[in-house]
């Protein structure tokens, strides 16, 4: 076998037979042999970034490995972004990119690039093969360490002369890779003990709260979430990673937290003197000013990461325990049934779980079918009519910036895997061709691309693949006309002092139009300009035979609230009208003692109509 | 810590340093006991969380096998240093021998202007001795080995 029969060998042994490529000089002997393979497909993209996002947005609708595939030089530096992007929302990728020949590494050859000193930072290991014997070996621990523990990308860089020279071992598979320098940790008995100690916590508690992550999803824990939560009714929020991992339908979960999360949630992990973290790192994003987190001094944080770094990284734990989530919460299943089942040990406390549903309703839903003060749509408009035809299997797709924030807002979503976003990095343009990869990952489910102006036009080439690979996904497009969220920063924070975040010309007009943009991709679409045509449309999109394009014209200067002060707490942020608000203006601090129980006002301080959308009224 | 002998290991190791604002002090590196496995030793600075951190973010590389932080009290430390020294007569010559001898170091070159001591210890002496030789002569140039160290007694950081 030479090495590109290897390769092909491992991918078809191990079922991974979709790949996202682009080929190039120093790839040719892996793709001359992907030209006799009829088991692999491989979704030609159109530029090495979307290679790499795809393979990433399909890991993340399928829960299994993507694979990508690219030249040397540009072609692997080109999937630098795309690394660092599945590194830091922990999705198993692996990579691997042709390299220069053996003999012409470190020569400054055509097309050569230093890729594994490149991608080291972003990738959580990476090899370059300079012996053939060695490949097998490579690609199946590269395999193995993207799928296990804390997934993660895995680059493979492979010098021309190693795809076509010949193995000289008669198996040059391993069965299986072991790894003395990497045990992905699973469970132990003392994560029993601290799950023991846990549960003392929580079942004295008056205000537990769990804050589902994007763990939760990445280890299959939904349904052990789901009971305990059910168990032990504790409310739930989830960061923007977590969405999806239970249903927002569920009465339980309050929804997202953080910097745009609804201000139910930063009510919850603000009053909460106990919190359950479940596969969450505490970014920045969900925990606003360290120095005021957890809002509740006093209260006690529970952590359970596979990560043993991340557990206190940014807030001291109390109870850390490493493990494998889904069998962590198995035992604390166990644990509390147990429990349960003993009357001496008392119930839950009672008090908490009667008021979330009330604080689950109290969030107001804004009347956005009115159109903004220039006339056009504002954005919740586009999300609530979107609410209305999702299905369950339905997956949803963001670019970055305001529309995700939407999205992440608003939706609701029932299913772990249905919601695809570019978290810890954030980056722009990842949206689409993950929308590529969640599709073919996932070709029964409806695919929803909810994409910006701004970071649409950072990939829409991909116009090309989805037209040429027969790949539908409803794009829609909430065009602004502006990078929002900058702008909405810049609206807040720098005076309306607009540097750089108009993307129409001073005439007003806006290019690229995107519906003749789709047209000249052989694709349907259409132009909303008016609330009322948005549900139609959106039905239209669905009924289409390929990848329809929906262009939404919504309000120029439409904010995404709240917001949390940059900076600020958990519990400071900007609300409509542009105003600095507390949580407490909207909710009365929970009551601490029995006699303060008796007399609490469940209902809410403000009446008031929030999380409208500021231009309804200026 | 012990880690895999691979190209591009000590690359990852100081760039994880990098990236995440930790400071190396020091750093020495050789084979270890065992084929295939180096030995590593870095001494960094850093309050109890940040070194915390770094044990737990070494840990995470793949290719580092074992790491440890090892308790300054159950640790036996050493240093190598070699320091080239300009001398301006022989009363300086003397002087420096005389040091040399306290600290039971070597003189391992000698030229008509200069001498090249060697000097191992714990990091304390290797500083007093670079300091009291530096009031003697003018100091040329320096090459020091990072800390060098193993637990004290049977405890050990190995494969086994």
């Amino acid at each position: 076998m030479n090495g590109s029969e290897i390769i092909t060998k491992i991918l078809k042994d191990t079922g991974n037979t979709t790949l996202f490529g682009y080929p190039g000089g120093a790839i040719m002997p892996f793709f001359d042999q992907l030209y006799s393979e009829d088991q692999i497909r491989l979704i030609l993209v159109r530029h090495e970034q979307s290679a790499g996002h795809a393979a990433d947005g399909f890991a993340r609708a399928s829960g299994k490995l993507g694979v990508c595939v690219t030249t040397s030089g540009p072609g692997a530096t080109n999937l630098v972004t795309a690394l660092a992007n599945a590194y830091y929302d922990s999705s198993p990728v692996l990579a691997f990119s042709g390299q220069v020949s053996t003999w012409l590494i470190g020569n400054d050859a055509f097309q050569e690039a230093d890729v594994v000193g490149s991608t080291m930072a972003v990738t959580k290991q990476n090899y370059q093969v300079k012996d053939v014997d060695k490949l097998g070996r490579v690609f199946k621990e590269a395999m193995y360490i993207a799928t296990t523990g804390r997934p993660g990308p895995v680059f493979i860089d492979l010098p021309k002369d190693i795809q076509t020279a010949d193995c000289t071992m008669a198996d040059p598979i391993p069965e299986t890779v072991e790894l003395i320098s990497y045990n992905p940790r699973v469970f132990s008995k003392g994560a029993s003990l601290q799950i023991k100690r846990s549960l003392d916590i929580l079942m004295n508690a008056q205000y537990p709260v769990i804050i589902a992550g994007g763990g939760v999803a990445l280890a299959n824990a939904n349904k052990e979430l789901e009971e305990l939560v059910n168990l032990m009714r504790i409310p739930v929020v989830y960061t923007m990673m977590g969405k999806g991992v239970l249903s927002d339908d569920h009465p339980y979960v309050l929804g997202m937290l953080g910097m745009h999360g609804r201000k139910r949630s930063n009510f919850a992990v603000s009053e909460a003197d106990a919190i359950l973290a479940l596969g969450t790192r505490f970014s920045d994003r969900i925990t606003g000013d360290l120095s005021h987190f957890p809002g509740q001094p006093n209260a006690k944080i529970i952590q359970i990461d596979i990560d043993t770094a991340e557990i206190g990284k940014n807030v001291p734990i109390d109870v850390p325990i490493v493990a494998d989530l889904k069998l962590a919460l198995q035992e604390f299943l166990d644990q509390v049934k147990r429990r349960l089942a003993d009357p001496k040990n008392g119930t839950m406390k009672s008090w908490w779980y009667k008021y979330i549903k009330e604080l689950k309703e109290s969030s107001g839903i804004p009347d956005a079918s009115r159109p903004g003060k220039t006339g056009r749509i504002v954005p919740e408009k586009i999300m609530f009519e979107l609410n209305k035809i999702l299905r369950p299997d339905d997956i949803v797709v963001t670019e970055v910036g305001q529309a995700q924030m939407y999205a992440a807002h608003y939706l609701n979503l029932r299913k772990p895997r249905t919601w695809i976003s570019s978290g810890g990095l954030g980056t722009m343009g990842f949206g689409f061709p993950a929308s590529i990869g969640a599709k073919v990952a996932k070709p029964g489910s409806e695919v929803w691309l909810v994409a910006g102006d701004g970071s649409f036009q950072m990939n829409l080439h991909e116009l090309a693949t989805v037209k040429q690979n027969d790949i539908k996904v409803n794009i829609i497009i909430v065009n602004n006309q502006y990078l929002g969220m900058v702008r909405q920063w810049q609206e807040l924070l720098y005076e309306k002092r607009y540097s750089y975040t108009c993307l129409a010309c001073k005439d007003g007009h806006y290019y690229p139009d995107f519906v003749k943009l789709a047209d000249a991709y052989g694709l349907e679409g259409t132009r909303v300009e008016k609330p009322d045509q948005v549900a139609e449309a959106l039905v239209q999109a669905r009924k289409a035979e390929q990848t329809y394009v929906i262009e939404m014209m919504v309000e120029p200067e439409s904010n995404i609230l709240p917001m949390l002060l940059p900076g600020g707490a958990l519990n400071q942020f900007y609300s409509r009208r542009k105003e600095k608000k507390s949580i407490y203006d909207w909710y009365y601090r929970l009551p601490r003692t029995d006699a303060e129980q008796n007399d609490y006002k469940v209902e809410r301080i403000s009446k008031e109509e929030d999380d409208v959308n500021v231009f309804f009224e200026e | 810590m012990l880690v895999y002998d691979h190209p591009g290991v000590m690359m990852k190791i100081t760039g994880m340093f990098a990236r995440r604002g930790f400071n190396i002090s020091n750093i020495s590196v050789g084979h270890s006991e065992r084929p295939g496995f180096s030995r590593i030793t870095i001494m960094a600075e850093g309050d109890e969380a940040t070194i915390e951190q770094i044990i737990k973010q070494l840990h995470k590389l793949i290719d580092v096998v074992k790491v440890q932080h090892l308790d300054p009290q159950r640790t036996t430390m050493r240093e190598a240093s070699l320091v080239k020294v300009n001398v301006k007569d022989n009363q300086a010559r003397q002087e420096i021998m005389t040091l040399v001898e306290i600290y039971k170091g070597k003189v391992i070159d000698v030229t008509s202007k200069t001498m090249t001591l060697e000097i191992v210890g714990t990091q304390r002496k290797v500083d007093s001795f670079i300091d009291l030789i530096s009031e003697i002569g003018t100091i040329k140039e320096i090459a020091r080995s990072g800390v060098l160290a193993l637990y004290r007694g049977e405890e050990s950081i190995t494969l086994d």
